[in-house]
C-alpha cells in the first residue's frame, strides 16, 4: 500500500531522546499525545476514586460515608466536571487525535505543531485552576445550573475559569486537525481513501470549534453574573435561567458527540483489521459522522424537558432528537455487517470494540427513550439517566479508549503487554460495568432520583449491587492499568512493526516511529480497508 | 479543496513544508478561528435579541444615555484601520517595508484611540453611576463592549509584534508575509463585530 | 473560488480599498440617519440590513473572501448559520412558553 517504510539504519525512534525539556517542549505530535494521555489518564483516576466514594456511600440508605450531603453534592460535581471537561472531552481527540492524525494520512506533523504545544499548555493552565479550585469545591453539579450556582455559597467561578480556559485548548486543537486533514495527506490519500479515524476526527474538530466558543461565552457570563449581578440569568432583575440552559445545551449537546464520535472512528479502525474483512459500508460510517455533527446542533432542547420550557419546542425538539439516532444507527449496523462472515480475531482490543457495539447500543436505544418527550417526563433526573449516560459515556467511549489504548500500544510506545491479563481485565471491565449500571436502569424507572446521598430503604438491593458492581469495574480498571504500565519499564521491543496485518499508514512505520514519522512521505494507491482483495 | 499536488511538491525540498502550504494553512486556521468568535459573540447576540424582544421600552430609554457621537466616531476609527491593515497587506505583499511599517504603526494608533475613546465612555458612564448592574440594557452594553475591547487589545498586540517583525525584515521573500495577512483577518474582525454592535446599542430607533 | 494555484496574490488596486473605505463611511452615516425613523418593528431589520451589507463589504474586499476557496466560504458562512440557529431556537422557545399558572 505505501512506499514509506523506514529503513533500519536511519531509524531513531521518536522516544529516544529524553529529558524533562524534551517532553514540555516538544512540538512532536506523537509526543503531546502522550502528554495528553498521561493527564487525562490522571484525571479519570480521580473522577474515578471519587465515583468509586460515590457508590460506597451508596451502599446502605444512611449517610455514613460522607459527613455531610453537601459533601457528597462535592463529589458528584467534582466526578461530574472531572469526567465530562477533564477527560472525556479532550480524552480520545487530544490523545490519540493528535497521535493518529499525522500517521494515518502521511503527514510528518500537525499542521502547527507550535499551536498544538500551545493548546496543550493551556490545557494544563486548565487544569491547575481546576486544581487550585479544588480547596473550595462547587457543589452545582457539572452542569452549573442557574439559578443555584449564582445561589450557592460554595466557589463557582474558580471551576467554571477553569473550564473556560480549557475551551480555548479544544478549540485550537479543532482547528489544528482541521487544517491538517485538509492541507497535509499525502499524495495519493484521497477522501475516499482516508482512514475512518480521520473522519470522525474531523466531525469532532468541527464541534471542537464551533460548539465550544459558546459554553465559553456561556460560563463567562456566569461569572460575571456572580461577580458584576449582570443578571441575564436572573428573573428578579428580567433575566431567564432558563437562558442559561439553552446556552449551556447549544455547546453540551454536540459535545457529547465531541466525546463519542471519536470512539466510533476507533471502532471503525479495530474491527476490519480483526475480522479481516474490508469495512461494510466505508461512505455511510463517514458521512454519518458529519450528518451526526451537525444535526447534533439541533437537538439541544432535550435536556430540558422538564425545565418550564415551551411545550411547542419541547414537541419539536423531541422529534429532532429522533433523527440522531438515523446516522448512529447507520454506524452500527455497518459495523455489525463487517463482522458477518468475518474471520475474527479475539485480541483485546476487539473485545472492547465489541462491547462498544453492545454497550453503546443499550446507551443510545435509551437515549431515544428519553428523548421520547412523555417518557422523559418520568425518567427525567432518574437513575435512568445516570445508566443512560453511562452506558454511552463509559460503554461507549471509554470502552473505545480501552480499546484504542490495547490496539495502538505498541504502535505507540514501542512494547508489549501481556495479552491474556488483558483479556482478564477487560472481562472484569465488562462484567463490572454492568453490574454496575444495568440496575440502574430499573430503579430510575421505579423513581429513585438522582443526585441524593440517601435515599429509601426498598432501594437498598439494587444500590448495594450497583456497589458491589463499581468494585469489579474498579478492579478491572487496576489490572489493566497495571498491564499496561509494566512494560514501560521493560527493554525491548515488540517483533513486528505491523502484528495485526493492518494496512493503515501508521502501521507501515517502525514501533515506536521514528521522530518525523516517514523517512520519505508515502504515496497511497489502495483503500485503507482493502482485507482480503489480495 | 485538496492540494496534494502541491503538498507533494512542497515535500520534495525537505523535511519542511513548503511556503504554499504553510501558506494556505495558516489562513485556514484563522478563518475557522474566526468562525469560533463570531459564537462566542453569538451568546450575547442570542441574550440581546431576547432581551430586546422581551423589554423594548428599557432598551430605548436605556440606549438614550449613551452618546451617539462617541460612538460614531469610534466606528469610523475602526473602518478608517480596517483599511489601513488592509493597505498593510498590500503592501506586505509589495514587499514594501516602509509602508508596511507606517500603515500597521496607523492601524496600532487606529486601535489605540478607539480605546481612548472608549476609556472616556466608560468613565462618563460610572460618573453618572450607570455599573452592568444598573439594568439588563447596560450590563449587555458593558458584556459586549468590554469582550470587543479585550479583542481590540488583542489586535493590538498582534499588529505590535507585526511592527516589530517587520522592522527586523523577516517578510522580505517569498510567502513569508503570512503573518500579517492572518493578523489582518484577525484586525478586520474586531472591526466587523463593531459593525454590528454599533447600531445594536447606540441606535435603538 | 479557484482550484488552480491557491498562493497568487490578490494585488486588489489602491482604488478599490479607497472606494471600499468611503462607502463603509456613508454606509455608517446613513445607518445613523435612518435611525432617526421611527420604522416600528422594523427598526432593527434595517439596522441589521446596513449593518450586514458593510460587514459583507469587509468581509469580501478587506479579508480578500472573493478571492478564497469553496473550503474558506464553507467556514466563513457555516458559524453564522449556528449563530441564527442558536438565537432562532432560543427565541422560539422564550416566546411559545404558556404559563402554567395564569
Amino acid at each position: 500500500m505505501a512506499n514509506g517504510v523506514m529503513t533500519q539504519t536511519q531509524y531513531i525512534p521518536y522516544l529516544a531522546q529524553k529529558g524533562l525539556k524534551s517532553w514540555i517542549l516538544t512540538t512532536d505530535h506523537k509526543r503531546i499525545g502522550i502528554l495528553y494521555l498521561v493527564t487525562i489518564s490522571f484525571f479519570f483516576m480521580i473522577a474515578g476514586i471519587t465515583a468509586l466514594g460515590m457508590r460506597y456511600e451508596l451502599m446502605t440508605p444512611e449517610l455514613d460515608f460522607f459527613r455531610t450531603a453537601t459533601e457528597y453534592n462535592i463529589a458528584f460535581t467534582l466526578h461530574g466536571s472531572l469526567m465530562v471537561f477533564f477527560f472525556i472531552v479532550p480524552g480520545i481527540a487530544a490523545s490519540f487525535g493528535n497521535f493518529l492524525i499525522p500517521l494515518m494520512i502521511g503527514a510528518r506533523d500537525v499542521a502547527f505543531p507550535r499551536i498544538n504545544l500551545l493548546s496543550f499548555w493551556i490545557y494544563l493552565v486548565g487544569t491547575a485552576i481546576l486544581l487550585s479550585a479544588l480547596a473550595q469545591p462547587a457543589d452545582t453539579g457539572w452542569t452549573f445550573y442557574t439559578p443555584y450556582s449564582i445561589q450557592t455559597g460554595t466557589k463557582v467561578i474558580m471551576i467554571t475559569l477553569g473550564v473556560f480556559v480549557l475551551g480555548f485548548s479544544s478549540i485550537l486543537t479543532g482547528m489544528n486537525f482541521i487544517v491538517t486533514i485538509h492541507k497535509l495527506r499525502a499524495p495519493g490519500m484521497t477522501w475516499a481513501r482516508l482512514p475512518l479515524f480521520i473522519w470522525a476526527s474531523y466531525a469532532t474538530a468541527i464541534l471542537q470549534l464551533l460548539a465550544t466558543p459558546v459554553v465559553g461565552i456561556t460560563l463567562l457570563l456566569l461569572i460575571a453574573e456572580r461577580a458584576f449581578d449582570i443578571g441575564f440569568f436572573d428573573p428578579a432583575k428580567g433575566g431567564d435561567p432558563i437562558l442559561f440552559q439553552n446556552f449551556f445545551w447549544f455547546y453540551s449537546h454536540p459535545a457529547v458527540y465531541i466525546m463519542v464520535i471519536p470512539a466510533f472512528g476507533i471502532i471503525s479502525e479495530i474491527i476490519p483489521v480483526f475480522a479481516r474483512k474490508p469495512i461494510f459500508g466505508y461512505k455511510a460510517i463517514a458521512y454519518s459522522s458529519f450528518a451526526i455533527a451537525i444535526i447534533s446542533f439541533f437537538v439541544w432542547l432535550h435536556h430540558m424537558f422538564v425545565s418550564g420550557i415551551s411545550e411547542t419546542a419541547a414537541a419539536i425538539f423531541s422529534f429532532l432528537t429522533m433523527l440522531v439516532a438515523i446516522p448512529t444507527a447507520i454506524k452500527v449496523f455497518n459495523w455489525t455487517a463487517t463482522l458477518y462472515k468475518g474471520s475474527i480475531d479475539f485480541h483485546s482490543s476487539m473485545l472492547y470494540a465489541l462491547s462498544f457495539i453492545v454497550l453503546f447500543t443499550v446507551g443510545g436505544l435509551t437515549g431515544v427513550y428519553l428523548g421520547a418527550l412523555a417518557v422523559d417526563v418520568h425518567l427525567h433526573d432518574t437513575y435512568f439517566i445516570v445508566a443512560h449516560m453511562h452506558y454511552v459515556m463509559i460503554g461507549g467511549t471509554v470502552m473505545g479508549f480501552f480499546g484504542a489504548l490495547h490496539f495502538w500500544y505498541q504502535k505507540w510506545f514501542g512494547k508489549v503487554f501481556n495479552e491474556l491479563i488483558a483479556k482478564a481485565a477487560w472481562f472484569l471491565i465488562f462484567v463490572g460495568f454492568n453490574v454496575t449500571f444495568f440496575p440502574q436502569f430499573f430503579m430510575g424507572f421505579q423513581g429513585m432520583p438522582r443526585r441524593y446521598a440517601t435515599y429509601p430503604e426498598e432501594y437498598i438491593s439494587y444500590h448495594s449491587l450497583s456497589t458491589y458492581g463499581s468494585w469489579i469495574l474498579g478492579l478491572g480498571i487496576l489490572i489493566m492499568t497495571i498491564n499496561l504500565l509494566i512494560p514501560l519499564w521493560k527493554k525491548g521491543r515488540p517483533e513486528s512493526s505491523n502484528p495485526y496485518g493492518s494496512l493503515s499508514l501508521e502501521w507501515q512505520v517502525p514501533s515506536p516511529p521514528p521522530h518525523e514519522n516517514f523517512e520519505e512521505i508515502p504515496t497511497v494507491t489502495d483503500w485503507t480497508y482493502a482485507y482480503g482483495k489480495k | 479543496m485538496s492540494s496534494t499536488a502541491e503538498h507533494a511538491e512542497s515535500h520534495a525540498h525537505g523535511h519542511g513544508l513548503g511556503e504554499a502550504v504553510t501558506h494556505n494553512a495558516a489562513k485556514l486556521g484563522m478563518w475557522l478561528f474566526l468562525g469560533t468568535e463570531i459564537l462566542l459573540f453569538g451568546g450575547l447576540f442570542a441574550a440581546y435579541a431576547l432581551f430586546r424582544a422581551k423589554f423594548p421600552d428599557l432598551f430605548y430609554d436605556s440606549h438614550k444615555k449613551l452618546d451617539v457621537t462617541l460612538g460614531g466616531i469610534n466606528t469610523i476609527v475602526l473602518i478608517f484601520s480596517s483599511f489601513t491593515m488592509a493597505l498593510a497587506v498590500s503592501a506586505a505583499q509589495k514587499r514594501n517595508r516602509k509602508w508596511l511599517m507606517i500603515l500597521l504603526s496607523v492601524t496600532f494608533i487606529c486601535g489605540a484611540a478607539f480605546g481612548v475613546n472608549k476609556y472616556f465612555e466608560y468613565s462618563a458612564k460610572f460618573h453618572h453611576h450607570i455599573y452592568p448592574e444598573t439594568n439588563i440594557f447596560f450590563a449587555l452594553y458593558f458584556m459586549m463592549t468590554g469582550l470587543h475591547m479585550l479583542h481590540v487589545f488583542v489586535g493590538m498586540g498582534i499588529i505590535f509584534a507585526l511592527i516589530i517583525m517587520a522592522k527586523q525584515g523577516k517578510f522580505k521573500e517569498g510567502n513569508r508575509y503570512t503573518p500579517v495577512e492572518v493578523g489582518g483577518l484577525y484586525w478586520h474582525l474586531v472591526d466587523l463585530i463593531w459593525i454590528y454592535l454599533f447600531p445594536l446599542l447606540y441606535l435603538i430607533g | 473560488m479557484s482550484t488552480h494555484d491557491h498562493t497568487e496574490e490578490h494585488h486588489t488596486g489602491l482604488r478599490v480599498y479607497v472606494a471600499v473605505c468611503l462607502t463603509l463611511f456613508v454606509l455608517t452615516a446613513v445607518t445613523v440617519y435612518v435611525a432617526k425613523f421611527d420604522f416600528g418593528d422594523f427598526n432593527i431589520v434595517v439596522a441589521m440590513v446596513i449593518a450586514s451589507i458593510k460587514a459583507s463589504i469587509v468581509a469580501l474586499y478587506f479579508m480578500h473572501l472573493k478571492f478564497e476557496d469553496k473550503l474558506t466560504w464553507i467556514y466563513a458562512l457555516y458559524p453564522l448559520f449556528l449563530l441564527f440557529l442558536l438565537i432562532g431556537f432560543t427565541l422560539m422557545e422564550t416566546f411559545t412558553r404558556v404559563p402554567v399558572i395564569k
